[in-house]
């Protein structure tokens, strides 16, 4: 097998705002197996990362454990990257965030490590809004210990063992709605024209944006009878398409009324989302929730985004926390001495 | 689009860019795997099997394969296929004994007129067949142009001897220090077949240029004057040379005259500098050994004082391109330039001449004074049992297209005595067997590595202009060798895509480090070029387009910068792409020769 990817790229590669090429914003060769869905969404972020012209070095990859985890090895090589516990990935990233707010952050998780072992700080994550983005690549087994059913498996799906699973799966997308998440999307590894535009319009929404990707595990459950293979998943997709516009670029595509909404998004940046059908409504969580549930009572798989709030609070306005990151702040201004303290003091009496 | 049609051996063939470039079409990346592995009489037998004069082509070639090399497309340089080639041919073993022999006599006899490069071919090719080869040349040994023409400090004789004595030892019989005067001599004699092979042999003169007449003493024809210099008639020039002329014959005319006794010699040209018709590396190899080049001028007079010639003037022009993309030299208008010479060379280009052949033996030729030939497949000319090829053929060309020439007019010859129709030609022996040895390993080295190109060493400048005949390419060593030869990018191991097996995970098109692989809506080409990843703009490279896959999409691969790095198989889960290696043989008389495996 080729651990190395060879130097030479295509000599007319087109470059972003920045100079950079997609290549600029590899990672290393993956280690997962050939067709993992997993490496679709490396792909889909990197792509997200160039076309948005975003600094590598002002981007931060988190994540926990699992072949989803291993995942930020393999895409922005130039970014800073902390691989953390199992399911604890929400504290790193909500620590890494309070110390450094102007990071771009990104988490990568998988369906164990977000919802059985790391649901408790998923939820909590959540919660508070965090400014990130949260992908679960999500293929409905532990394929790193040979595709035992996870908890995002289907009811009825077969493993490859045979077994028909007896449980409910956990919808993420759908608990994310109801927990209050700001940015709710699905997609799959499959359809980078979606994935792509989804993974942009996150990372410039201002707060937590969580995003559920179907990614078909190409060696454990890829099998006929499995509900999350390659086949299954594109003949039961309902896809909403949508674009994403940033601030500097002019919006050339005209888009009909009805089936389409454009939410401008807090830095200016605009997404043209084409909905299922009229009445849904990506504002409205209800609407929301409805949508997604309607669909999977046909047996469908709802794509998009679901719900967004363009103008939520994060965390960090939420609790008044400094301004700037704290390796700007100054030994007086961290450290402002027994004057203020006093005054502080004083102030209580 | 339609589904590519990779049943075509001319579709993967066209991949092998080098291969498909060579006149000869030799197997390029296999020999250099070769060289790669050591193998270097292999590597020289695959050479020797396709073009015959891997020594010779290895230092002389016109090498049209390395600008169409793929490597030159992703760096700077494209892979030094042509030294490699001499790599093969200086460290292989004796291989005498690999060579075919004369096979049992079948009772045709055929007539070569000229023992070049495409004579030599014919020979090559039917004389294992067990025809009867007769060879006329007016030369005292075999060569022709590889021998007269090209100076020895770049075409070591012993090595053009033993690679003509190859043919020859074939029971070949040779009669030199022959010139036939009449072909009709030789129809009497009823050979089965003639193949004229006797190249074009007359440099162009400047017949009306004012003084011509009266200085004729220090003016030469260029091809006339290195003949004369190869068989030591000629062995001192004056010391200021003026060489007339922009191609390979005017820079061997003016690196030749530093051998002996030129010091001040000028190559004076009408073109401009980028457009003259010799190679880059024969036009640097000249500038290294002191040689200026002047261009656009062109000459207007030879200039004698006493009687004997002190220079020439010229007027100087400028290239204009009218509406039609054609050029014009236009005068500048400024003052004529003169330069002193001792000696002049004009070595402005060659003309075809055929005062020995008779026109009741049926030949005819066109206005340009070349054969009317039936068309550049069979070389036949007008009179049934006459072939021509090599630079009689066409005109002037070079050594690999003479040999691929000399192939054709053997499979005609072969055809024409067994009295079947020439029109149907025999196809390629063609091989695709797939390269996977593991679930990702491959049986050739995947990975190109970053090295760059490497100049061949020279000797030093003052010895090798002290000598006439001392080669002045020293050639790769074998680790400079090695790393040269693993620059090569494997084209022959072809990428093939099977539909059916693609679950379009996307996982090729992620890895692949240039961008080659798109998963697209059909569409025409024009507009499927532009839909890529990268649009493929470069338009003689094809784009291998899949049948509809499940989605209704296509696959599309630019076949242009395609590293054959075997990344896009690797990661495929379902082997719907595989590394295939595609073997191509151009069709010969005899079957394949030489066996290597």
């Amino acid at each position: 097998m080729s651990y190395i990817k060879p130097k030479f790229r295509h000599p007319n590669l087109p470059t972003n705002r920045l100079g950079y090429t997609v290549a600029d914003y590899d990672g290393a060769v993956s280690t997962l197996c050939a067709g993992c869905g997993h490496d679709s969404i490396s792909a889909a972020i990197r792509n997200a990362c160039f076309a948005s012209a975003l600094e590598p070095h002002r981007i931060a990859k988190i994540s926990g454990i699992g072949c989803s985890s291993k995942m930020p090895t393999y895409f922005l090589g130039k970014s800073h990257g902390f691989n953390s516990v199992h399911g604890r990935m929400p504290s790193v990233a909500t620590g890494a965030s309070l110390a450094n707010r102007d990071l771009t952050y990104v988490g990568v998780s998988g369906d164990g490590d977000t919802a059985s072992i790391g649901m408790g700080q998923f939820i909590h994550l959540i919660r508070r809004n965090l400014n990130m983005t949260y992908i679960v690549a999500n293929n409905g087994c532990y394929g790193l210990t040979k595709g035992q059913d996870s908890a995002t498996a289907d009811l009825g799906s077969v493993s490859k063992a045979g077994d028909a699973n007896p449980f409910d799966g956990i919808d993420l997308a759908s608990l994310a709605i109801l927990q209050g998440a700001s940015f709710v999307g699905r997609s799959f590894s499959g359809d980078k024209t979606q994935l792509e535009p989804l993974i942009r319009a996150a990372m410039a929404h201002k707060g937590f944006a969580f995003i559920d990707v179907v990614s078909p595990c190409v060696t454990f459950n890829n099998h006929a009878g499995s509900t999350k293979s390659y086949s299954e998943t594109r003949d039961h997709l309902d896809v909403m398409p949508l674009d994403f516009v940033p601030m500097r670029e002019e919006i050339r595509t005209q888009y009909a009324e009805g089936t389409t909404q454009s939410v401008t998004l807090h830095d200016g940046s605009v997404i043209h989302l084409h909905k299922a059908d009229t009445s849904y409504r990506s504002d409205d969580r209800k609407s929301a929730m409805h949508a997604v549930q309607t669909a999977e009572d046909e047996g469908r798989i709802l794509t998009g985004l679901l719900y967004l709030d363009p103008d939520s609070q994060d965390l960090h306005q939420n609790i008044q926390l400094a301004s700037r990151p704290l390796n700007e702040l100054g030994k007086d201004e961290l450290c402002p001495g027994s004057k203020v303290l006093n005054s502080i003091n004083e102030g209580l009496r | 689009m339609k589904p590519t049609n990779t049943n075509d051996p001319e579709y993967f063939h066209k991949v092998v860019d080098c291969q498909y470039a060579c006149p000869a079409h030799t197997p390029v990346p296999e020999y250099i795997r070769l060289i790669a592995q050591e193998r270097y009489s292999d590597a020289y037998m695959i050479n020797w099997e396709s073009n015959v004069f891997p020594g010779v082509l290895g230092r002389t070639c016109d090498r049209p394969c390395e600008p169409a090399c793929r490597r030159g497309r992703v760096e700077e340089e494209p892979v030094a296929i042509c030294r490699l080639k001499r790599v093969a041919a200086d460290f292989k073993d004796d291989v005498s004994n690999r060579m075919p022999k004369a096979g049992p006599k079948n009772g045709k006899k055929i007539a070569l007129i000229g023992g070049g490069p495409a004579s030599l071919t014919v020979a090559r090719d039917l004389a294992p067949l067990g025809y009867e080869m007769h060879l006329f040349d007016a030369q005292v040994k075999g060569g022709g142009f590889m021998r007269s023409e090209i100076p020895s400090f770049r075409l070591p004789e012993s090595v053009l001897d033993e690679e003509v004595g190859y043919v020859l030892d074939m029971g070949v019989h040779a009669q030199f220090d022959t010139y036939i005067d009449s072909l009709q001599s030789i129809l009497d004699k009823e050979y089965d077949a003639v193949f004229v092979g006797c190249g074009a042999p007359r440099g162009r003169d400047l017949p009306k240029l004012p003084g011509r007449a009266e200085a004729d003493a220090n003016i030469h024809i260029g091809l006339d004057w290195l003949a004369n210099v190869a068989f030591d008639h000629t062995q001192t020039i004056g010391k200021r040379v003026i060489v007339l002329g922009g191609g390979n014959t005017a820079m061997d005319c003016c690196r030749t005259s530093r051998r002996l006794g030129g010091e001040d010699v000028k190559v004076i040209v009408r073109s401009p500098f980028d457009s003259m018709k010799a190679s880059p590396w024969e036009k640097e190899d000249a500038i290294h050994e002191g040689i200026p080049i002047i261009d656009n001028h062109v000459p207007k007079e030879f200039v004698l004082e006493n009687g004997k010639l002190v220079g020439m003037t010229f007027e100087k022009v400028e290239a204009v391109f009218d509406k039609d993309g054609k050029r014009n030299l236009v005068p500048t208008g400024e003052e004529p330039a003169f330069y002193p010479c001792d000696d002049v060379l004009i070595a402005i280009g060659q003309e075809n001449a055929f005062p020995w052949i008779e026109e009741s033996t049926g030949v005819r030729f066109t206005s340009w004074g070349t054969p009317i030939i039936n068309d550049d497949e069979t070389f036949q000319s007008t009179r049934k049992e006459v072939f021509f090829g090599g630079d009689a053929a066409f005109g002037p060309s070079n050594i690999i297209t003479a040999v691929a020439h000399g192939h054709k007019a053997a499979v005609s010859i072969d055809l024409y005595c067994q009295g079947k129709d020439l029109s149907v030609r025999p196809p390629p022996h063609v091989t695709l067997v797939s390269q996977k040895m593991g679930i990702h390993e491959w049986s050739y080295d995947s990975i190109p590595v970053d090295d760059k190109r490497e100049a061949v060493p020279l000797v030093d400048l003052k010895a090798a202009l002290k000598s006439r005949t001392l080669e002045v390419e020293l050639g790769f060593d074998l680790d400079t060798a090695f790393v040269q030869a693993e620059r090569c990018l494997n084209c022959d191991a072809q990428t093939v895509f099977t539909e059916a097996n693609c679950i379009e995970c996307d996982a090729c098109t992620d890895i692949c480090p240039t961008s080659c692989i798109s998963f697209v809506e059909n569409a025409p080409e024009a507009e499927l070029r532009q839909s890529l990843l990268v649009p493929a703009e470069t338009l003689d490279q094809d784009i291998y387009v899949s049948d509809t896959l499940e989605t209704g999409r296509v696959l599309v691969k630019d076949e242009d910068v395609c590293l054959h790095c075997g990344l896009c198989a690797e990661r495929c889960p379902t082997a719907a792409w595989d590394m295939q290696m595609f073997a191509y043989n151009l069709a010969k008389a005899a079957p394949i020769l030489t066996e290597v495996t």
